[in-house]
């Protein structure tokens, strides 16, 4: 689809969707957001990319196999969980330090594992959408 | 700590014999073989204390809130076997290195050899009769593993399955036999169970034995579960030497032996143990002598073995639990010599067929010795240590019930067994010399060095009993009996009745050797018999299996979605609906009084535009109407003050449609597919779906919950979980396992979504090549043609 308009707009609105899904994905834990809502908006993001300017042109812009994506986001899922039993604690304990510099900032293994989730939703949603429009 | 140390020291030492491999290639064996030497050293130096009557134990918690703990107990009994299993263990090891030498899956081969070493001691030491059953199945899962190592062939393949299903099918019986066992006995701990006596009494007795001994009996190889165990001779030799006649196999043994205190003396237990040991015992041998390959006559003589040491410990008593463990001890020692020796026969000759072995005495002097010292041993000829062995069997099978039918089928059976041992421990060596496909020769150290060491001990320990089988035997019997038996192992008893029973085995086993092609030629007649044995069953059962679950899938997988729909809405709909027929809660209230004009707005909305997709022609806009319906649902979320749930709709709602319209881009323009009559059909089902749905939202509504766990949530979330945000505080904090359980699901029906898109063969029938682009390991050719969205022509191929 070659809309001129549409090529026109989506060089703008990537930038500022990608940074809407992270600020989703920082934010989520105190206002409405989180890693699956932030992994759909990147997701869509990469989608409307692809169709103005084709897939290949996502790849270009994106050069991580999906399953790279995927697999990073379990494993950073698992690790999120795994700290905790470092620390002597059952699987998947909240940890949490003071970001230093930051008044009451606190960064999280939840966190952590929200970025997991956030890796898998836009790992798959690009794995199954993509080969589809390449067919 | 010891006995924890010495069982998860194999599973570690697991994980790095790859990387060892890599490293010492080959030198891999006589290193890997330290450890079970190490461990046959901290058993031996545990010896004089458990002979004298102590016991070593060891208790970790594992999940104590169901009273699965790791205990490990060390008594006589587990000493006979783990002295078995590291010391044959540790000949094993060096063996394999040398018999599959060059072969680059050999660090594979030794994981699994230390998985299954270390389950096996794990079976024999622990004192939990639930851990007991983990490092059951995890033998039968090793064996599997090592049957089918080599997984090219497929017959190595249906011989490790065979073996597997048949072993697994009793495990599972196994466990339910257990489970009945700690509520009989009120303990899961052997030791506590031992010492509480016999539960012959009680009410759960029958089917706890029945279940026990189906599990044993399988492992063991009784019959009529015995096929699976000349099957398993498609494993490497090391492996048949190993777990095939000297350690696994007799797991079953072991457990008959460790619960006859508890579920022995009973007329059932004479019975059944006997009965199906007796048989298996005369059924082996007969088997055994129609065998031409060397490892099959061997396996099928190990099978007769088996069957004697369950009919000696289905007698019970002093005399016959010593002489079944001294026969065990024999039997490990001269089974595995001869096994190693059939390896390296194969390996100097390249053949295993008995019949076109002869005259290798020359070529072969150090094997010929070893495959001969065993042979006297397993045939039972003084000074051996099978002749002090065999007398004690025969000791034991005339004070029992039916003395002259056992004791005459006992020596028929060894006779047999005589007939085996020549046959493959003597006759190789000498005669005629024989055209081999390999020409004959010595092989190396590594190869005879365990069948010698083996057959070297079956003439010593004959010889010198004090020198270790006495102290063994006796302390591993008097686990068995709760007392000492009080007997020694000695060669001359004087001019007894077992001594004429060994002359007549004996003379009875070289007529049968001579006779052997007779032998076969009767037998051959049964063959018609044999297609309706045990194996043929197997057959059928498992034929019918697939058959079965082939049956359902094509009736139920048809491949058009909407067979599939109509198929996962009518159950629900049956099953919904038969919950709510019986539970009567037909009417649900509904508050209307509460209702703002814009929320029937909404529910307007959602009505209208899925009448539309309905009865629209088009298909991008029955897509679009289907969106319309998803974006009025988010919106009611939105209304109802869920803004995270009412995000999340939105937007997958968007990425829908986006499939939708990508998916039926490609699809041809609207054509009528159903008729009216299957058109009327859909309707009402899917009118009654709504309407259920309808119904299970209002009654959902009116029940009141216990409203602690959201209050819970809602009060912890900001000072336990440093979150505001309730829902997304569940979803990685409170309930965390349950999403990453959802990650991962989602992941996987991702790969399965990729792969039914990706992995078609290719229309040249490159196979190979379209896997390899769709996993994406091609990267460079990944990229494809520049295809853009919508292109016109859409008959772009798959990327090459």
């Amino acid at each position: 689809m070659t809309s001129l308009i549409l090529r026109t707009v989506t060089r703008f609105m990537l930038p500022l969707l990608l940074l809407f899904s992270l600020l989703l994905l920082l934010r989520g834990h105190n206002e409405p957001g989180g890693g699956f809502s932030g992994g759909l908006v990147a997701a869509s993001a990469f989608v409307l990319y692809g169709l103005a300017y084709g897939v290949a042109a996502v790849r270009r812009a994106l050069p991580v196999q999906m399953w790279t994506l995927t697999g990073l986001g379990l494993l950073v899922a698992v690790v999120s969980g795994v700290l905790s039993l470092l620390a002597g604690f059952p699987f998947m304990t909240g940890m949490w330090l003071p970001l230093p510099g930051f008044n009451h900032l606190m960064m999280g293994t939840p966190f952590v594992f929200d970025v997991g989730v956030y890796l898998v939703v836009v790992g798959v949603t690009l794995a199954i959408i993509f080969p589809l429009t390449e067919e | 700590m010891g006995l924890l140390a010495a069982v998860l020291s194999g599973f570690a030492l697991a994980l790095f014999a790859p990387g060892l491999y890599r490293v010492a290639r080959g030198q891999t064996g006589w290193l890997l073989a330290l450890l079970p030497l190490g461990l046959a050293c901290y058993f031996v130096s545990q010896a004089s204390a458990i002979a004298s009557g102590a016991t070593i134990n060891a208790h970790f918690a594992w999940v104590p809130a169901l009273g699965v703990n790791l205990s490990f107990c060390l008594d006589g009994l587990s000493l006979l076997f783990a002295l078995l299993i590291t010391g044959i263990g540790t000949l094993v090891f060096v063996y394999a290195g040398g018999y599959l030498a060059g072969q680059p899956r050999l660090g594979r081969l030794y994981t699994f050899l230390l998985v299954f070493m270390a389950s096996m001691l794990g079976l024999v030491l622990a004192d939990n009769l639930l851990a007991l059953f983990v490092f059951w199945e995890l033998t039968s899962v090793s064996s599997y593993l090592l049957i089918g190592f080599d997984h090219e062939r497929e017959r190595a393949r249906a011989a490790a399955l065979q073996a597997l299903l048949v072993t697994g099918g009793g495990g599972l019986a196994l466990l339910a036999g257990l489970l009945l066992l700690g509520q009989a006995g009120g303990s899961w701990e052997l030791s506590t169970l031992a010492d509480n006596g016999g539960l012959g009494a009680h009410p759960l007795y029958v089917p706890c034995l029945v279940l026990v001994l189906l599990g044993a009996f399988t492992k063991s190889a009784q019959l009529p579960f015995h096929f699976w165990l000349p099957s398993a001779m498609e494993a490497p030799t090391p492996v048949s030497a190993y777990l095939h006649s000297a350690t696994m196999v007799k797991a079953g043994v072991y457990l008959l032996a460790r619960l006859s205190p508890v579920l022995g003396g009973t007329n059932l237990w004479f019975f059944a143990v006997s009965g199906v040991g007796a048989t298996t015992m005369l059924i082996g041998a007969c088997l055994a002598l129609k065998q031409t390959d060397l490892k099959r006559l061997l396996a099928y003589s190990t099978v007769s073995t088996l069957g004697m040491l369950t009919l000696l410990l289905g007698l019970g008593g002093r005399l016959a639990v010593y002489s079944a463990m001294a026969y065990l001890l024999v039997h490990a020692l001269y089974k595995g010599a001869l096994f190693l020796v059939a390896g390296a026969l194969d390996h100097a000759t390249g053949t295993r067929d008995a019949e076109r072995l002869g005259g290798l005495g020359r070529a072969m002097p150090v094997t010929g010795l070893a495959a001969g010292l065993a042979a006297l041993s397993m045939a039972g000829l003084p000074p051996f240590f099978g002749f002090s062995a065999k007398e004690l069997c025969y000791a034991a099978t005339q004070i029992a019930p039916a003395a002259a039918w056992l004791t005459a089928l006992t020596v028929l059976a060894n006779a047999l067994l005589v007939a085996v041992a020549v046959l493959v421990g003597l006759r190789p060596f000498f005669g005629k010399s024989h055209a081999t496909p390999r020409r004959a020769h010595e092989v190396p150290p590594s190869l005879w060095l365990g069948a010698l060491t083996l057959a070297v001990l079956g003439l010593v320990f004959g010889v010198r009993p004090a020198l270790g089988p006495d102290l063994l035997v006796g302390a591993a019997s008097t686990s068995v009996l709760g007392q000492s038996a009080e007997m020694r192992l000695a060669l001359w008893h004087g001019l007894t009745p077992e001594l004429a029973l060994t002359g007549i085995t004996l003379v009875g086993g070289f007529g049968a050797y001579r006779s052997r092609k007779l032998l076969r030629e009767a037998a051959s007649r049964w063959n018609v018999v044999s297609g309706w044995g045990p194996a043929g069953w197997y057959e059928l059962l498992l034929r019918g299996l697939n058959g079965l679950a082939l049956g359902q899938t094509h009736l139920l997988q048809s491949g058009y979605l909407r067979y599939y729909l109509l198929i996962i809405l009518a159950t629900t709909l049956g099953l919904a609906g038969a919950a709510f027929a019986r539970s009567g809660d037909w009417v649900a209230s509904a508050d209307w009084s509460n209702l703002h004009f814009y929320e029937a707005g909404l529910a307007a909305l959602i009505v209208m535009a899925a009448a539309v997709a309905l009865l629209v022609r088009s298909r991008l806009a029955a897509i679009a109407a289907l969106g319309v319906v998803g974006y009025g649902v988010a919106l009611v979320f939105v209304v109802f003050g869920a803004p995270d749930v009412a995000m999340t709709q939105f937007l997958v709602e968007t990425l829908t449609v986006i499939l939708f319209v990508l998916v039926f881009y490609y699809l041809p323009e609207t054509t009528v597919v159903s008729g009216v009559l299957a058109r009327a059909r859909d309707a009402v089902v899917a009118a009654a779906v709504g309407v259920l749905m309808t119904a299970l939202v209002l009654i959902a509504s009116s029940v009141q919950y216990s409203p602690s766990i959201s209050t819970y949530y809602s009060e912890q979330s900001l000072p336990a979980a440093h979150g505001r945000n309730v829902v997304n505080v569940i979803l990685v904090d409170f309930r965390a396992l349950d999403t990453l359980g959802e990650i991962t699901v989602l992941a996987i029906a991702g790969i399965g979504v990729y792969a039914l898109l990706k992995l078609r063969p290719a229309k040249n029938g490159d196979r190979d090549s379209s896997v390899a682009d769709a996993l994406g390991t091609r990267s460079n050719k990944n990229a494809g043609p520049d295809v853009q969205f919508f292109q016109a022509d859409s008959t772009v191929e798959a990327p090459k």
